[in-house]
């Protein structure tokens, strides 16, 4: 179950020929994929083609109809390897995942994909996840398709192009025997937009036709001497096939003036961008068209050198708009200027800065530079030497003031308590060396838990504190998230560790999903789920691979457990990995499931309890330690009208779900006897109604009694 | 030879800033759905982030009227190139301004002014809650117009979320060309909660519209109080001295104080607390306080109080049965007339709390004998969840809470009223020669709070800051550097701030 349903959205993926289709990039690459006839996709979850995985998992129906085979892939390795079935037999098929991490992944499949080369068109569509809202480091998938020979297509952000660069895609793996990789940047998966749609195809073959009649050649597979026949073919067939065929279907654009001294070549990726600089200096209208000449790559890999050279022509100066890191494009572009002996300026990197994502102010800045120097004429009088600039408002002390919001658990977290503990175990024992991973746990970085050294990608958590294995007084402690564990972190991490003879701790997050992916579903998921094998305990795998210390707690909210079995794994004379799973169900998921039945439940008058924590103002010092050991959204402060008082009071608000984690937390750190829980009963039964009763006529009296004797202040407002 | 820029300005570029998890989605899809609806064409993009469920978001829209051809609009907001700007929270309207996203020429801002405090802000262990009345007062400078209201709080007395409090606002700001109608047939248009939401709607609507009210003057010291009428004549009597006797500026606190004190223990412990307040004052008056704002009765009376009604378990028992402890509760968590509501507290005493409850000699006793501490010990740490709902637990706290009568014998009174008098005893020695270091002796009382360990941390944390006193006493500075001292204990738990100023101090 993912973290958002497309289950309405994707009745649009069955319209036809001549019908508009009105939604979210991702949503128009699924429907493209089916205009394709692709007879199958897998792929990995991951921002930003999560909700890709979430479409076709909601679409499944939809695909089954049409013969389309669709998988979440174990691991993006497993997604790039299950594009083979394009290797004999001509289906196409496509493969996604978040890039550069999964293409990380996948490189090694990728690298024998395009070595032996496919018959059927094979697309592998990347989200480029760079920029603003990135977890992730910053680099380009485009070195990957250089590296191994894959043709990359970067298409303008609109569905329009977005869906002609899939049918493109397709027809240009299938001839050049080439896979094609297409790069999505994270702002045009979501981009809310319309196209025309078209027919969808059934696959000429399927998968089970393939598998009824096999084949099978040698020279696609790699293995010398074929490999090095590969490498030539690369060379000497497929790229010139590419070139002819990118050429001949133009699908690079030249927009604007047929002449000019200055022209811009961008990634298509870039062309909203430079049109709204554009527009903002006057030199484009609202539909984009433009006073300078374009030349737009919706290819950016391999580049046609006469295409280029052609638009250089009867330039002076040509500036190459190319987002992030090494500068491929202007490399080359000025390899084929230097070998042409041409003498056009080429510019990019300089007027936009080699690294960092091209913002609205950068594309700006850099392109009126660069056209201030190279053709002023362009410009208006006013864009090329402007009055003195009104002076923005100065906010700069708002620096001082606005708090940094960086990412955190969510509101109920099960992870919580298990840093929660991970704290309290360090004020007895000291700090140690944690390893992290990829995944939820990573926000305990962050304050107010400042755990966590390194995170050195999915599933590696604990290969990544392997060097640790020397005798010491302390252990290292390693986590990963279930997700991480079945990526990948099952052989690279538990098993390299019992094979090492590690005696470091691991500890294994299991919140019942693939959370920080969205809430999909992966093995040892306890759905129910119609299309996969779920309910494979994490624990038997532990074992299974030799662990002979695993601990299993069930509910991570109970922190004294938790913290217990922390401290006995760090001091147990036990040799070999100890191996902790600490598991309960992903807050957000469990809420989007319980919320609904809960509130039928209510409606239909049976009887619901439903817990909420709070902290009772008067008991609450200020002090906060509280929040430094939890940092729940819904746990927070405030100030009271009571001069008395200096510092804010802890506070619990609405949003509370009341998971457990501050009282748990209060309890095990000897806080404070501040917090309560209320067990609200609705539609109590006749037990419920008659103690209830019974206690107030008890706890009335007694109150009474206490009245009587004693003055009573009661704050303003809150007189009967 | 330009192209008309006017082509370009049609375009309505719109932010929305929004905290994950807050539903920013909905009031963009909300607006492309009216932006459509009205003939407009209207592109949409976020960064969700998925996993990023906190932290900061954006969302960005930009529309123009649809004329069948397909504009090219740009995918995220430029500085000083945004007509409007959603805030869903006050610091992210402070992150748009910030952004360069709000100016002066041409953006509406529109933010709810409620506070979703950061974690940098909830963790300090004093008070780091950002000053939110300097981004107000930004961006009454920075926004062309500049539109506020707590639509969180709207949004939750109409049983919704703050998207619908938001578009309400947007609605009202008139910077949209779509009239009311329309705005109100989008929500209509889906999803669940219709009818709260135009609810939160309207309200919003009516809010944005109104002027922003002034701050509400703080409250004085509540003279609603219930007893028999004897202890109330006797109370009287008290109200009347502090009347008399205590200098006009500091009645509201000593007030406030008093009836701390007396709710703590009873009136003769009130009387006490009196008796010292009348004397600082007559002292403050001999120091000359009256030209310098009586500050040290002022802060005796508010501070003395907090030091006599310290926390203990006696307290701590009488709060949790409180019949107006149990409305609060009810109020706070919701609890309509036809639920029930069971209350199930986190308790987890340590024998150190058993002992501060026997009598001086048997704590004392007790206290002094390690192994005979330690088992005992481990027969009560434990944490203990109890039902104050349920008769049995209510009674037990009841029962405590009637320890009240004993308190005066009990070994923390002892330890808490030695502590009371050397620091007023320090608080006069200083102030006679450095009245406001004196002052800020009283002041320094802030630092002690909370329970088990966070209160011996707090103690010594006391400690430490008036550990440098002597070296301060001297010198006429003296006052502020105890105040940056106090500051830094409150600024982080472990101390490191303390002990940089500390080292500073050293070094004078």
């Amino acid at each position: 179950m993912a973290e958002r349903s497309f289950a309405k959205e994707v009745q649009q993926l069955k319209i036809g020929a001549g019908e508009e289709f009105r939604g979210e990039g991702i949503l128009a690459i699924t429907k493209a994929l089916l205009q394709c006839g692709v007879g199958y996709v897998v792929g990995y979850q991951g921002a930003p083609i999560s909700h890709l995985m979430d479409v076709l998992a909601d679409a499944q129906d939809i695909l089954g109809d049409l013969g389309v085979h669709f998988e979440a892939s174990a691991s993006e390795a497993a997604a790039a390897a299950a594009l083979a079935a394009s290797v004999h037999y001509p289906i196409r098929g496509a493969a996604t995942w978040k890039s550069t991490v999964g293409t990380n992944v996948a490189s090694d499949a990728l690298a024998n994909l395009s070595s032996g080369g496919v018959t059927g068109g094979a697309l592998i569509i990347v989200g480029e996840d760079y920029g603003e809202g990135s977890s992730i480091m910053q680099e380009r998938s485009h070195s990957f398709a250089m590296k191994s020979q894959i043709w990359l297509l970067d298409p303008k952000p609109n569905l329009e192009a977005i869906v002609k660069a899939v049918e493109d895609g397709f027809a240009l793996s299938e001839a050049t025997n080439t896979p094609v990789m297409l790069e999505v940047r994270i702002r045009s998966c979501h981009v809310h937009g319309r196209f025309i749609a078209k027919d969808n195809q059934r696959p000429p073959m399927s998968v089970a036709d393939a598998l009824e009649s096999p084949r099978r050649d040698t020279q696609r597979i790699v293995l010398p001497p074929a490999s090095f026949l590969h490498e030539q073919e690369k060379i000497k067939k497929r790229w010139p096939a590419a070139i002819d065929f990118i050429k001949t279907h133009k699908l690079n654009e030249m927009v604007g003036p047929k002449r000019g001294k200055v022209g811009i070549v961008l990634q298509g990726g870039m062309y909203n961008g430079v049109i709204r600089a554009l527009q903002r200096l006057g030199l484009a209208d609202l539909y984009g068209t433009s006073m300078v000449p374009l030349y737009i790559l919706n290819v950016t890999y391999p580049l046609v050198d006469d295409e280029f050279l052609e638009f250089c022509e009867d330039k002076d100066a040509v500036l190459v708009v190319e987002e992030g890191q090494p500068d491929h494009l202007e490399q080359a572009f000025g390899h084929m200027l230097h070998k042409a002996g041409a003498s056009t300026r080429l510019h990019g990197k300089g007027y936009l800065p080699m690294a960092g994502e091209y913002s609205g102010q950068v594309m700006l800045d850099g392109l009126s530079g660069f056209l201030r120097d190279h053709a002023p004429a362009l410009l208006s009088a006013k864009i090329r030497l402007p009055n003195a600039p009104v002076a923005p408002p100065d906010v700069s002390h708002l620096a001082q003031v606005v708090p940094m919001r960086p990412p955190g658990f969510c509101t109920g977290c099960p992870e919580r308590p298990i840093f929660s503990a991970m704290k309290l175990v360090e004020q007895e024992l000291g700090q140690h060396h944690v390893a992290a991973d990829i995944g939820c746990h990573l926000f305990s970085i962050m304050p107010p838990f400042n755990i966590g050294a390194t995170t050195m990608g999915y599933g590696l958590g604990p290969a990544s504190a392997s060097a640790f294995n020397m005798p010491a007084k302390k252990r290292s402690i390693s986590i990963m998230g279930d997700g991480g564990f079945w990526h990948n972190g099952l052989a690279s991490g538990i098993g390299n560790a019992v094979f090492n003879k590690n005696d470091g701790v691991i500890l294994v997050v299991d919140n019942y999903y693939s959370a920080a992916t969205g809430g999909q579903d992966i093995l040892s998921s306890r759905a129910n789920n119609r299309t996969r094998s779920t309910k494979h305990p994490i624990t038997d795998a532990v074992k299974g691979v030799g662990v002979n210390w695993v601990r299993h707690i069930d509910r991570t909210y109970d922190v004294q457990k938790m913290r217990d079995t922390l401290r006995e794994a760090l001091t147990t004379d036990e040799k070999g990995p100890k191996v902790i799973v600490a598991s309960s169900e992903c807050m957000l998921n469990k809420q989007r499931r319980e919320k609904p039945l809960i509130a039928k439940a209510i409606h239909d008058g049976k009887r619901v309890v439903k817990p909420r924590f709070g902290v009772d103002e008067e008991v609450c010092t200020g002090d906060h330690a509280c929040i430094r050991l939890s940092g729940c959204p819904s746990l927070s402060v405030k100030q009271l009208d009571d001069p008395l008082r200096d510092d804010p009071v802890a506070s619990i608000d609405q949003s509370c779900v009341g998971c457990g984690n501050c009282g748990e937390v209060a309890d095990a750190a000897v806080l404070c006897p501040s917090f309560y829980r209320a067990d609200v009963i609705s539609n109590p039964n006749r037990l419920d109604l008659f103690l209830a009763k019974l206690r107030q006529k008890v706890i009335g009296f007694l109150q009474k009694r206490r009245d009587a004797k004693s003055l009573r202040f009661l704050k303003a407002g809150t007189a009967q | 030879m330009n192209m008309q820029p006017a082509r370009q300005n049609q375009i309505i570029k719109l932010a929305i800033l929004a905290v994950g998890g807050q539903g920013g989605g909905v009031v963009s899809d909300w607006i492309v759905h009216l932006a459509e609806e009205n003939g407009w064409y209207a592109q949409a993009t976020s960064v969700p982030g998925v996993a990023q469920r906190t932290g900061a978001t954006i969302y960005y829209i930009e529309m123009v009227p649809d004329r069948g051809r397909t504009p090219i609009l740009a995918l995220m907001p430029s500085p000083g190139d945004v007509d409007i700007v959603i805030a869903a929270e006050l610091m992210e309207a402070g992150r748009a301004m910030m952004r360069g996203l709000v100016t002066p020429e041409r953006t509406t801002l529109i933010a709810s002014s409620h506070r979703a405090f950061a974690v940098s802000e909830k963790m300090v262990p004093g008070n780091g809650i950002a000053d939110g009345a300097a981004v107000i007062e930004t961006a009454r400078k920075t926004a062309r117009r500049f539109v506020a209201a707590d639509l969180e709080a709207i949004a939750q007395r109409n049983g919704s979320v703050i998207s619908a409090s938001l578009f309400g606002a947007l609605a009202a700001a008139s910077v949209l060309p779509f009239p009311r109608e329309s705005f109100e047939a989008t929500i209509q248009s889906g999803g669940k909660g219709i009818k709260a939401s135009l609810r939160a709607f309207h309200d919003a609507f009516d809010a944005a519209r109104a002027p922003v009210a002034a701050a509400v003057p703080p409250e004085r010291a509540s003279d609603l109080i219930q007893g028999p009428p004897a202890l109330l004549d006797r109370y009287r009597t008290l109200i009347a001295r502090i009347d008399d006797e205590m200098p006009a500026d500091s009645r509201d606190m000593a007030k406030r104080g008093l009836a701390k004190v007396v709710e703590f223990q009873d009136m003769a412990y009130g009387e006490e607390y009196l008796g010292r307040l009348v004397k600082i004052a007559a002292l403050d008056h001999d120091l000359g306080g009256d030209g310098k704002g009586r500050a040290l009765t002022r802060e005796a009376a508010k501070y003395m109080a907090n030091a006599m009604a310290y926390d203990d378990v006696i307290r701590v028992a009488r709060i949790k049965t409180e019949r107006r402890r149990f409305e609060r509760v009810r109020d706070e968590v919701h609890v309509r007339d036809e639920q029930i509501l069971k209350l199930t507290e986190f308790m987890h005493p340590r024998l150190e709390e058993v002992c501060g409850m026997l009598p001086t000699k048997l704590g004392r006793a007790i206290e002094s004998r390690p192994g005979l501490f330690k088992a005992l010990d481990r027969m009560v740490n434990r944490g203990r969840h109890v039902r104050t709902d349920g008769i049995f637990w209510y009674t037990v706290l009841y029962a405590l809470s009637g320890l009240r009568r004993f308190r005066r014998r009990l070994l923390r009174h002892e330890v808490e009223q030695a502590h009371l008098t050397r620091w007023l005893g320090e608080a006069e020695r200083v102030a006679r020669r450095n009245y406001e270091l004196g002052v800020e002796v009283l002041r320094c009382r802030r630092l002690i709070k909370g329970y088990s360990d966070t209160h011996t941390r707090g103690l010594s944390r006391y400690d430490k800051v008036l550990s440098a006193l002597p070296l301060l006493e001297g010198r006429e500075d003296g006052a502020q550097w105890l105040r940056r001292l106090r500051e830094a204990a409150l600024k982080d738990e472990n101390g490191t701030a303390l002990d940089g100023a500390l080292k500073t101090v050293a070094t004078l």
